[in-house]
């Protein structure tokens, strides 16, 4: 397997089935270095199977990756020495604290004592943990667990680090913090697979692939995806948004309507003739409409209409 | 007309817990109508989760009153649990029972009367969608069903109430959607709806929305209420060449209240949109990085919830707690 030069991470047609379950499929994907590449996607989109397979920890059935130039499958364990992976449970030990995880770590990878204390330091004054280096890990917040978690990755200073969902169940302002760290990461030129379900998230990334029943749907970056969405999204708030399902079902070039707190979205197939034919028809039904707009999509949006129009065209 | 002179289907007023020294909940008060949707976000933490003790009736407030369904909870918790419906993120289902045998074990467990079980059952088999798939064992049913017959046994006693937990998270956003929109069926139908979550994308989805953090609300309105109030300034998208270059050159501009990077851009918290994105921009240019653009955008309600969080936490540390 011959790699592009500037490739970190090279997966070529990878798959993985699990008995009759195709749980990756064809996945195919290379990663820049001082790249942070999102596998994003539902539960049971093979978001973890991929990760394991780049980690090494599970061999793919078909397929090669090369991480760092290295064959993953040829050389695991040189693999294994560029390559950090922190999977969604992060093996802590809540009866140690935050340092003597680290150093457990450092240990674990061989890393010179004054090298791992020095860069412990850095890592722990660049996410916040400064003060609680002598706290037990088991008594660390939802977040500062996912951040020890990520110093422990990081203390064999990894060229590769495969994040498993880091931000499960972390609060929006530790999730802001966190992302903060990764961008830090990537300005010392280290490349980042990381797997989220969160889909507003896909935007934090440089690139990203939409995941859906072990496939690619998609894979570039989270500008071309939005404007590669088909059609547009049409707000129209109101606070009684209810009565006016009824009254945009059904028109031309309206594809879809969901109701949200306050108001409905439409998808439409193009913004620019159906908004002032969706402004009469709301006026002239008698209902209360706050404004009437068209807004960016979503990746949720975007990833539905995926769907939708996958399923048309087998 | 009859609805709106409803009483609220929820009374919180002046609402307190204390764990020791540990204020949870601070002197919290709000209403919520019948058949409305509030969502609830807030840090690990902020008092969200005692918050939705104390109103199932499992947690006594040190302080203040709250009403649920006409019932004080202090004085019959025992009739509140009968008329509320739980549903965690984890869904507690049995995954080697078949969808009925959940069904109708939890209807036992809430006190479904044995004559009225097999309607309720059908109700709610109908309502998730799971015609046909009766006697599947969880186990073989994906997320999305699994999901939407959790939602059916916490319906089954015909709650007034519903608290849902982060219900959503980790579904395929087609499930996700098919959803919401059974709750804002729930809804119409008189149903009252608290949500909890950390995720933005469910929130849209609420009526109204209350913020927490430390113990305390914070703010409370409408989503677009929400994204209209302020977030301390304006926010700017700069796209630009090498931007750690980039951060530290424009947070010396003075006006600039916070930088932090977004994909391969960076989002500035200013108190002028339009002079701090030309000052930016030619900063740029004489330090070596030309070619740098930066647009007004609207902040998300992610950012509103950021700076909440962030003024309440900073309003704390002032008064010393």
């Amino acid at each position: 397997m011959n790699a592009a030069p500037d490739s970190a991470v090279d997966v070529r047609a990878v798959s993985k089935r699990f008995g009759a379950l195709a749980a990756v499929d064809q996945m195919s994907f290379s990663v820049r270095q001082g790249e942070i590449f999102g596998l994003v996607g539902p539960d049971g989109a093979g978001k973890t199977t991929s990760m394991r397979m780049l980690a090494s920890v599970m061999r793919p059935d078909t397929g090669g990756i090369l991480i760092d130039g290295v064959d993953v499958l040829a050389d695991p364990e040189l693999a294994k020495q560029h390559v950090s992976y922190m999977p969604q449970r992060f093996g802590l030990y809540e009866d140690l604290t935050v340092d003597e995880n680290i150093r457990f770590y450092a240990d674990l990878f061989e890393v010179p004592d004054k090298v791992w204390r020095e860069r412990a330091l850095r890592l722990l004054a660049a996410s916040g943990m400064t003060p609680f280096g002598k706290r037990l890990a088991g008594q660390l917040s939802g977040g500062m667990k996912q951040k020890l978690g990520l110093t422990c990755a990081l203390v064999h200073a990894p060229r590769v680090l495969l994040l498993d969902e880091p931000t499960t169940g972390v609060d929006p302002v530790s999730r802001r913090e966190f992302w903060q760290i990764l961008y830090a990461l990537r300005a010392e030129g280290v490349s980042m697979v990381i797997s989220t379900a969160y889909l507003d998230e896909a935007e934090r990334c440089d690139r990203l692939a939409l995941l859906h029943q072990g496939r690619i749907m998609y894979c570039d970056t989270p500008r071309k995806l939005k404007q590669g969405m088909p059609g547009a999204i049409i707000l129209v708030t109101s606070a009684q948004p209810r009565p006016l399902l009824e009254v945009v079902q059904g028109i031309d070039g309206v594809e879809g309507v969901l109701l949200v707190g306050d108001g409905i979205h439409i998808h439409v197939d193009d913004a620019e003739c159906r908004l002032p034919q969706l402004a009469q028809a709301i006026a002239a039904s008698g209902q209360t409409a706050g404004g009437i707009r068209q807004i960016e999509p979503t990746v949720e949006d975007l990833f539905v209409a995926l769907l939708e129009r996958r399923q048309q065209t087998p | 007309m009859m609805a709106a002179q409803s009483a609220p289907a929820i009374v919180v007023d002046k609402l307190g817990k204390r764990f020791g020294t540990f204020s949870a909940l601070d002197a919290v008060s709000f209403d919520v109508r019948r058949g409305e949707i509030m969502g609830f976000l807030g840090p690990n933490g902020a008092g969200k989760s005692t918050l939705i003790r104390v109103l199932c009736g499992l947690l006594r407030p040190s302080s203040g009153r709250a009403v649920v369904s006409g019932i004080d909870i202090t004085q019959d918790p025992e009739a509140v649990r009968k008329r509320i419906g739980y549903m965690s993120q984890k869904f507690s289902l049995y995954s080697d029972l078949s969808v009925v045998e959940n069904l109708r074990f939890f209807g036992g467990i809430y006190g479904v009367c044995p004559g009225a079980i097999n309607e309720r059952i059908r109700f709610a088999v109908d309502m998730a969608g799971l015609q046909g798939r009766e006697t599947s064992l969880v186990s073989t049913l994906a997320g999305g069903w699994k999901q939407r017959l959790a939602l059916g046994c916490a319906i089954l006693h015909k709650p007034d109430v519903l608290f849902l937990d982060e219900p959503t998270s980790g579904v395929d956003p087609s499930s996700r959607r098919r959803f919401w929109t059974l709750i804002h069926e729930l809804s119409a139908g008189g149903v009252s709806v608290l949500v909890s979550t950390h995720y933005m994308d469910e929130a849209e989805y609420c009526m109204r929305i209350a913020m927490m953090a430390a113990g305390r609300l914070v703010a409370l309105g409408t989503p677009r209420e929400l994204r209209q109030q302020s977030i301390g300034g304006e926010l700017l998208e700069l796209e630009c060449a090498n931007i750690g270059a980039a951060m530290d050159l424009v947070a010396k501009i003075p006006g600039v209240h916070d930088v932090a990077v977004f994909g391969d851009a960076l989002h500035l918290l200013v108190d002028d949109g339009a002079e701090t994105a030309r000052a930016a921009c030619a900063l740029l240019a004489e330090h070596g990085l030309p070619g740098a653009s930066a647009r007004q955008i609207a902040p998300s309600m992610e950012d509103m919830f950021v700076h909440l969080v962030r003024t309440a936490r900073a309003q704390g540390a002032a008064a010393g707690t």
